[in-house]
């Protein structure tokens, strides 16, 4: 049994033998003979080829068909594009059936109007009025064109060189909008991977600008020199880079959400100190601080040539629409074609930039203006000094007076109902209009809200008088 | 659509690559004679303004041709303005005024009624508006800014655009910067037609939301992007997207074509998405009555979601509106940054709108022939067939020249193809030397190959301005090259060979 069994593995292993040497039809292929173990090596070379051209398995990835995403759109349910309106979003302000000088009337009663920023009392001044309406005459409304255009008239291009002579600045731009000026400004500048320290109560227009700018930007405490010295030394002390990156300190010079003013003297120590620039809005300030109202910079007594950018809207004391830029010739001429809000958009109608001329020039004649503005934000203060429940938040000097509860009820939400039923009641019952601080969903200012009381100095001490008494009535009654 | 010949590519190529070469060339001997002198030492330590290549194309290539824009004038923006002359002393480097003008015709101003000048109507109520109000409020709207002159613009725009309510501000561009990021947040989706307005652009940036661009004025394209949006959801995460808005405008600025307005509301309709419709330049100016694209195109307002438009183009004015449902419109009013911190809109400037939509409107008062004649009589008729007539009249002609100009018929743009850098000043300048002033546009408004003249045609011109400037245009377009298309041959021309034959 054994035997046969070796007889046969010997018998097969020999025909194996055999068959491998065995010349395979006698062939002779390039001058090779072909033997059997060639077909073999053939076959196996062949096998793996054909392995390595396989794909390996993955599982497969099927994109969705017609039909799946007709039923993905089908499905699909937006949301609206309001949220449901609620009873304090359908109230309407109060409508102006007059100028918005000191004495305004709205609904057909006289009232004492302390809600628009005219500070210098220019609204309604003769010279002014004359000009516009040489301008109207001369050039019509609109100027229908941007500034590249066929749209910079002569009046635009003599505004900017007397803003610019009246600052002491070599040159000036004009923007047609107050709030487009700070937005347009920080962009045109700051570009991602600067870096940026502003000051956390700046209004929405410099919000949105920091946020276009697509730069790094860090907030640091209201108005508070020693949180910017740290925030500045932390910056400066982490990357050795920082010279090729370009740093920016931005600050308002009167704040709109808080009233208090911006310490100028200190933040140009730092400036120097770590090589920023400073960006300064000065859309309430310019005209009413300084002893002929150039601004901050002339309050502090600081050379205007270390700022190296002043934005201001002239919505406020110059009492028309618009908004102005200046600095040095470089920063200037880099917004004539970086900046969005002016190249992009038509120019400052005519007229008005007619009324700033006028405006600048009677400011530059009669700086008693400024000595009346403060006698009444100090008459404003005393009288203010006693109010139940009501304090006053905002510096001696600004004209924004900024009062807030003294208790404040926990929610701004509610603190602003509260608020909302003063200003109502001293509206309705006294004839006096101030109003309260409202802020939009997007606003990321988290301030305390209060009522604004803007001084003018077209106010009599009468009207004085009578904002002080009625609101110390009304206070007693709803704030108790 | 433009056609850009091979041959014109490859010039226009390489001229700016000239260009582009001699600018480096003076840039490294700047560098070298900047590097030989010592810097001042009050800039050491602070980053330049603008680094190196940032502002190559301002240095290089704009300012050897700054004195073709921003041409100061002395005038109103009419049919004929008067250009002040400027020199320079130092290659253009800085511009002086002289007290010189030229009065030239006016081919560049957004004049398309022709509201820009004093108005016998529309300028005595301004002036004794200004007399009662003053030019401004210095207050927000939300506080004290509001006026009976502000709620009655707002009533008449809502009636005059079709929709239940609306909404104005004092300048355009802040309109849709300030808008949009209230409408749309963080978890959705902008699409935008990819020639939109910078405004537009800034104003979906601002938003936060994810932006997305479809092909120029292809509604097939937008519902590709739409299928392909909706079924994936938000990047990386899958969730539905909270909403959609869709972006158009009605007359594109530097194409002056027309919004495929029906093909676009019927996909957004059918995949549930908003619509937000900028008419910046065809309020006023197109349609029957001039109510601009919706009119023109048979499109109901009550279809489109939010519509936009400004006050600066056809009415002479300054300022922008937003007109939608009274819901979206209260919203607004509560929570819009510009409704709320900006100036109100100055009140002779709202004056001016109100009387020129009356005028549109035809409810000016003005004396009217009886009968069937009076909807051609009143002057706002006037102006809006005036306006469809010299449209229509110059760009045939343009055609007729051999002039490459884009746009629809009826729009009252009409940009004029250029290509080559050089042509740019060539053109301008000797325009003006005739007493034509005209726009070019190039880089970067517009693609770097496809530089143009940009024509916009008012109410106020009459036929034989509109002559004087196609023969000035023939003449410098002929020693500038630019007729890229064969001339169409005069028909008594070909008559009268025919005849002596």
């Amino acid at each position: 049994m054994a035997s046969a069994v070796m007889n046969m593995t010997t018998a097969a292993l020999d025909w194996v033998t055999v068959v491998f040497d065995a010349p395979l039809a006698r062939a002779v292929v390039f001058g090779v003979h072909i033997d059997g173990h060639l077909v073999v090596e053939v076959l196996l070379v062949a096998v793996i080829l054909f392995q390595l051209t396989r794909k390996s398995y993955k599982p497969p990835k099927k994109p969705l068909t017609e039909k799946e995403i007709d039923d993905l759109c089908d499905e699909w349910v937006p949301e609206p594009l309001h949220p449901p309106i609620t009873e304090e979003m359908k109230a309407e302000p109060p409508i102006l059936e007059s100028a918005a000088g000191p004495h305004t009337v709205i609904d057909g009663k006289e009232v004492v109007n302390f809600a628009s920023a005219n500070y210098l009392g220019l609204l309604g001044n003769e010279k002014i009025a004359d000009s516009c309406i040489t301008s109207l005459e001369k050039y019509g409304v609109g100027s229908c064109g941007p500034r590249g255009f066929y749209g910079t008239i002569d009046v635009h291009l003599d505004c900017e060189t007397r803003i610019a002579k009246f600052m002491g600045t070599p040159d000036s731009i004009l923007y047609s909008y107050g709030i487009s000026t700070i937005f347009s400004v920080i962009p045109a500048f700051c570009k991602k991977g600067d870096i940026i320290v502003a000051d956390e109560g700046v209004h929405w227009g410099v919000q949105n600008g920091l946020y276009l700018s697509r730069s790094t930007v860090v907030y640091f405490k209201h108005n508070d020199m020693a949180s910017l010295e740290s925030t500045l030394e932390k910056l400066t002390h982490e990357n050795k880079q920082a010279e090729k990156i370009r740093r920016y300190i931005v600050v308002e010079a009167i704040y709109q959400n808080s009233g208090q003013i911006a310490s100028l003297n200190e933040i140009v120590r730092l400036k120097e100190k770590y090589r920023f620039r400073v960006i300064l809005d000065e859309s309430h300030s310019f005209g009413v601080l300084g002893n002929s109202g150039r601004g901050l910079a002339e309050y502090y007594g600081v050379p205007i040539e270390k700022i190296d950018i002043i934005t201001a809207g002239m919505g406020n004391a110059l009492a028309t629409d618009g908004g102005f830029c200046t600095g040095s010739v470089r920063v200037v001429d880099h917004q004539r074609l970086s900046s969005s809000g002016y190249v992009f958009s038509a120019s400052l109608p005519p007229y008005l930039a007619s009324a700033a001329i006028s405006a600048v020039n009677y400011l530059e004649d009669n700086p008693s203006v400024l000595t009346q503005l403060r006698s009444n934000i100090a008459l404003l203060w005393k009288g203010l000094a006693d109010i139940l429940g009501l304090a006053i938040a905002s510096h001696p000097l600004s004209p924004i007076v900024y009062l807030k509860l003294k208790k404040s009820t926990g929610s701004s939400k509610s603190d602003l109902e509260l608020l909302n039923i003063i200003t109502d009641r001293v509206l309705k019952e006294d004839s006096v209009f101030i109003v309260s601080t409202k802020r939009s969903v997007l606003d990321k200012c988290r301030l305390p809200v209060g009522i604004r009381l803007y001084v003018s100095a077209g106010h009599s001490e009468s009207d004085i008088h009578k904002v002080c008494d009625s609101l110390r009535r009304v206070a007693a009654l709803v704030l108790v | 659509m433009v056609r850009l010949p091979y041959l014109t590519a490859l010039t226009t190529l390489f001229s700016y690559g000239l260009l582009f070469a001699f600018g480096q060339l003076r840039d490294f001997f700047r560098k070298i004679i900047d590097w030989s002198k010592s810097s001042s030492k009050d800039l050491k330590g602070y980053a330049p303004i603008c680094l190196g290549l940032e502002d190559f194309y301002t240095r290089r290539l704009y300012l050897r041709i700054q004195d073709c824009f921003s041409r100061p004038i002395a005038s109103a923006p009419d049919a004929w303005i008067d250009v002040v002359e400027r020199y320079s002393n130092d290659n253009n480097k800085t511009l002086h005024r002289t007290s010189n003008t030229t009065k030239c015709l006016n081919l560049g101003s957004y004049n398309y009624l022709g509201f820009a000048a004093a108005d016998e109507y529309c300028t005595p109520h301004v002036i004794d508006s200004l007399k009662k109000y003053s030019c401004s409020t210095c207050s927000v709207r939300v506080d004290g800014g509001t006026t009976d002159l502000h709620t009655e613009l707002e009533e008449l725009v809502a009636r005059f655009v079709g929709k239940p309510a609306a909404i104005t501000f004092g300048m355009g561009y802040v309109t849709n910067s300030a808008i949009i990021p209230v409408l749309i947040g963080k978890g959705g989706l902008i699409i935008s037609d990819s020639l939109n307005h910078n405004s537009i652009v800034n104003g979906a940036r601002g938003s936060g939301a994810a932006v997305r661009v479809f092909q120029h004025n292809n509604p097939l394209h937008l519902e590709e992007v739409l299928r392909e949006q909706i079924a994936e959801g938000q990047p990386r995460t899958h969730r539905p997207w909270k909403k959609i808005i869709v972006i158009v405008e009605g007359i594109y600025s530097m194409e002056g074509e027309l919004c495929q307005l029906p093909e676009i509301i019927a996909v957004c309709k059918k995949y549930k998405v908003y619509t937000y419709l900028d008419e910046a330049h065809s309020i006023g100016a197109v349609g029957k009555t001039g109510r601009g694209v919706c009119e023109l195109l048979g499109v109901d307002p009550a279809d489109v979601d939010i519509m936009m438009g400004t006050f600066t183009k056809s009415f002479g004015s300054c300022g922008g509106y937003i007109a939608a449902s009274k819901e979206i419109i209260q919203y607004l009013k509560y929570t819009c940054p510009a409704y709320l911190y900006a100036t109100s809109m100055s009140p002779p400037a709202v004056q001016q709108v109100i009387s020129a939509i009356k005028v549109i409107l035809g409810e000016d008062g003005s004396n009217r022939v009886g009968g069937f004649l009076i909807d051609l009589v009143t002057p706002g008729a006037q102006k809006l067939a005036r306006i469809r007539e010299n449209s229509n009249f110059f760009r045939s002609e343009l055609q007729k020249m051999g002039f490459e100009v884009l746009g629809d018929s009826d729009s009252p743009v009409m940009p004029i193809m250029l290509y080559n850098p050089a042509k740019i000043p060539a053109f301008s300048r000797e325009c003006l030397r005739q007493n034509v002033a005209v726009v070019t546009v190039a880089f970067p408004a517009t693609p770097l190959l496809l530089a143009r003249a940009r024509i916009c045609i008012s109410a106020a011109h009459s036929r034989e301005d509109l002559i004087k400037g196609l023969e000035v245009i023939s003449k410098v377009g002929d020693l500038a090259g630019i007729k890229y298309f064969p001339v169409e041959p005069p028909k008594h021309e070909t008559q009268g060979h025919k005849e002596l034959e």
